[in-house]
């Protein structure tokens, strides 16, 4: 008796609760709904955790004119097409999509959603709702070299890659070239573990390379285990992405890491005022802070400090470009001449080691 | 040869978990019982390591915790495929899954956190002679742990009256009961065995090799001591002789890399998983191989008629 006297109000209570609900939402304007997919973790303390720190300050920036949501650990795969169909079937209009690897997924759900925006880092394949945006982090790795090459008592520098593509080998041949800019004697080697992630091997790589005399050891793999071995063997290490001087404080000497909020404050904004276009493409480097070095070892000396800061205030007035020639290749031949600059486009596809590097690219 | 050195520190450091974890499968494995959630028992035994000792400080509460973690999950294990007769194979594969998920809900606070690294002993008179020295007695305690644990496991398996009768339920699990063997409880204590050693083998990578705890570190570690017992075919000192090739080829490989050999790196990483396949295809050709090394028994449930 009692539950269906409680049963029979139920409707009338929803009605209610609709009618008080109503006025709110109608009254409110509608957030934008923004989504954020990750490859790896937001724990990872490097490049997803990143992309996570500058969601959270598009928030804290926009307040109540935005919504964010985000999915993590997305595999580079089929899987990753079912998450951004997803995500723009439940009404988010502004999708980053942060691995290189949603590239094709994405040209595939951008046909389906002509009206929601994709934002998709380091890829090469735009649409009229795909823009893209790629840190240069060349720049980061150069000024790792001008610190490497001033630091370093061997002249021998290394570099545990993971994979032989083109962002991987701009790094080795930027942190070079910048070794070479301030050291001329600075030799480079490389050394490939095949993977992105797995901090035995990556110790082990760089265990390998300091006692093959490489006393400066830079990385772009996702562990700080090179650091580690640093400490340890008292050599020097660069961090990438995040500052990982937790793990070794008299080894990380500065590192390339990144800041996405700019980017993603400037483009949510864009699309907020509809001035938001698809087909562009997007290279931010030190200038407009989404390449940001991490903090300087007090270890280095102050005048190895001053001609660090010196061609970092270059790179920010375009006067030093990493890859101004004359540039040649590691059997002699010459890439770029003098006085040239190597086009966005040639870096895009670089497949060789500069002058100076010793070790093999995987073909 | 001054390169020789750390060379060899470096394989003898990446085989160290490869033998605990190899070993204690090698046992599951001769008591007739199939795990596959190797990599998922390191996984806890890497986070639960980690994080006792970054509580406590101390490295042998970080090891024992792992142990206990890793005996937890083989638990789970053991009662599902031997209580209630599941297929070892797929309770192993999800052991594995269960494991991944749960190190890193667990853990997700403590990444980013550093802790010392365990450190080497020294033993007065001999780590000071020279090249020899810093060859062998130059490593951290685990290191000669997992040899005494190799001795203690060969000893067992082979000497040992216990010993015997595991091989034996492994055999033939209805004639080990037929004659008052205790089937159960004895693999029971194998798989607990096998799950401490794994918990011990993943605390080695987050207190030893890299002190850290990131997510999904073992990075496949568990899956190649599982090829390690075949390659070993079910004996300890074929598995241990395999970890230190594993190791050492891929130590190898980035040696090579650093002095420019023009070898593919590829290539090398391929080799020890293509050797695995040769020794199973070796012991395929040869049924008196199969018989005199592989349980027969391997991966089948036991129900006691009884």
């Amino acid at each position: 008796m009692q539950l269906s006297k409680t049963l029979k109000s139920l409707p009338l209570r929803i009605a209610t609760g609709l009618m008080l609900a109503a006025p709110v939402s109608a009254f409110a304007a509608d957030p934008l709904k923004i989504a954020f997919v990750y490859f790896g973790p937001r724990g990872d303390g490097g490049w997803t955790q990143q992309h996570d720190v500058a969601r959270q300050k598009l928030e804290e920036a926009l307040g109540s004119a935005i919504k964010t949501t985000f999915v993590e650990n997305v595999p580079e795969t089929a899987d990753s097409e079912r998450v951004f169909r997803q995500l723009a079937a439940d009404g988010n209009k502004l999708i980053f999509a942060t691995s290189f690897g949603y590239m094709e997924p994405l040209q595939k759900v951008s046909k389906l959603f002509p009206d929601v925006k994709f934002e998709h880092v380091n890829g090469f394949k735009t649409a009229a709702n795909i823009s893209v945006y790629e840190p240069r982090f060349e720049e980061g790795f150069y000024l790792i070299g001008v610190i490497a090459g001033q630091m370093t008592k061997t002249n021998t520098l290394g570099f545990i890659g993971s994979f032989p593509i083109p962002t991987v080998l701009r790094n080795i041949d930027a942190m070079t070239l910048g070794a070479q800019s301030v050291n001329p004697k600075i030799k480079t080697k490389a050394i490939w573990v095949n993977t992105w992630y797995d901090p035995g091997k990556e110790r082990q790589a760089a265990d390998t390379l300091i006692a093959q005399g490489a006393d400066a050891v830079a990385q772009n793999t996702d562990s700080p285990a090179s650091i580690q071995a640093a400490q340890e063997k008292g050599t020097y290490a660069f961090s990438i992405d995040a500052d990982m001087s937790s793990f070794g404080k008299k080894a990380q000497l500065t590192g390339s890491t990144e800041d996405w909020s700019g980017y993603y404050i400037a483009e949510t904004k864009k699309v907020l005022d509809g001035s938001w276009t698809g087909n562009r493409r997007t290279r931010w480097g030190i200038k407009e802070g989404l390449v940001v070095m991490a903090p300087l070892n007090s270890d280095i000396p102050p005048a190895a400090v001053k001609v660090f800061e010196e061609k970092k205030a270059k790179i920010v007035s375009g006067e030093l470009k990493p890859f101004a020639g004359p540039i040649k290749d590691n059997t002699g031949k010459e890439m770029v001449a003098a006085g040239a600059t190597m086009a966005d486009a040639t870096a895009s596809s670089l497949n060789w080691f500069v002058e100076g590097i010793e070790g093999n690219i995987p073909k | 040869m001054s390169s020789l050195v750390p060379m060899v520190a470096s394989t003898v450091v990446a085989a160290t978990p490869l033998i605990y974890a190899a070993l204690g499968e090698t046992v599951v494995e001769r008591s007739g019982v199939l795990n596959l959630g190797v990599e998922g028992m390191m996984l806890i035994g890497a986070v639960s390591g980690f994080a006792a000792t970054l509580a406590t400080g101390s490295d042998a509460v970080g090891f024992i915790a792992a142990a206990f973690a890793g005996v937890a999950l083989s638990l789970v294990f053991g009662f599902l495929t031997l209580n209630l007769q599941t297929n070892q194979v797929a309770t192993g594969l999800a052991l594995t899954l269960f494991g991944i998920g749960l190190s890193a809900f667990v853990g997700y606070n403590l990444a980013g956190l550093p802790v010392n690294r365990l450190p080497p002993i020294t033993i007065p008179g001999l780590t000071a002679i020279p090249v020899l020295g810093d060859l062998l007695f130059h490593y951290d305690i685990m290191v000669y742990l997992s040899v005494a644990l190799f001795i203690g496991v060969q000893w067992f398996l082979t000497k040992s009256r216990a010993g015997l009768t595991l091989r034996a339920i492994g055999e033939s699990p209805g004639v080990a009961h037929a004659i008052g063997k205790p089937v159960l409880t004895t693999r029971y204590l194998a798989v607990l065995f096998g799950g401490a050693t794994a918990g011990i083998a993943g605390a080695y990578l987050s207190l030893a090799q890299t002190p850290m705890w990131v997510e999904g570190m073992s990075a496949g570690k568990g899956w190649i001591a599982l090829a390690l017992v075949v390659f070993g075919t079910w004996k300890p000192t074929r598995v241990v002789v395999g970890a230190y090739l594993f190791g050492g080829v891929t130590q190898f490989q980035l040696f090579a890399q650093g002095f420019g050999l023009p070898i593919p790196t590829e290539f090398l990483s391929m080799l020890p998983y293509a050797a695995t396949i040769v020794v199973l295809v070796i012991i395929c050709r040869d049924p008196k191989t199969i018989l005199l090394n592989q349980p027969a028994s391997l991966g089948h449930s036991f129900h006691s008629a009884a």
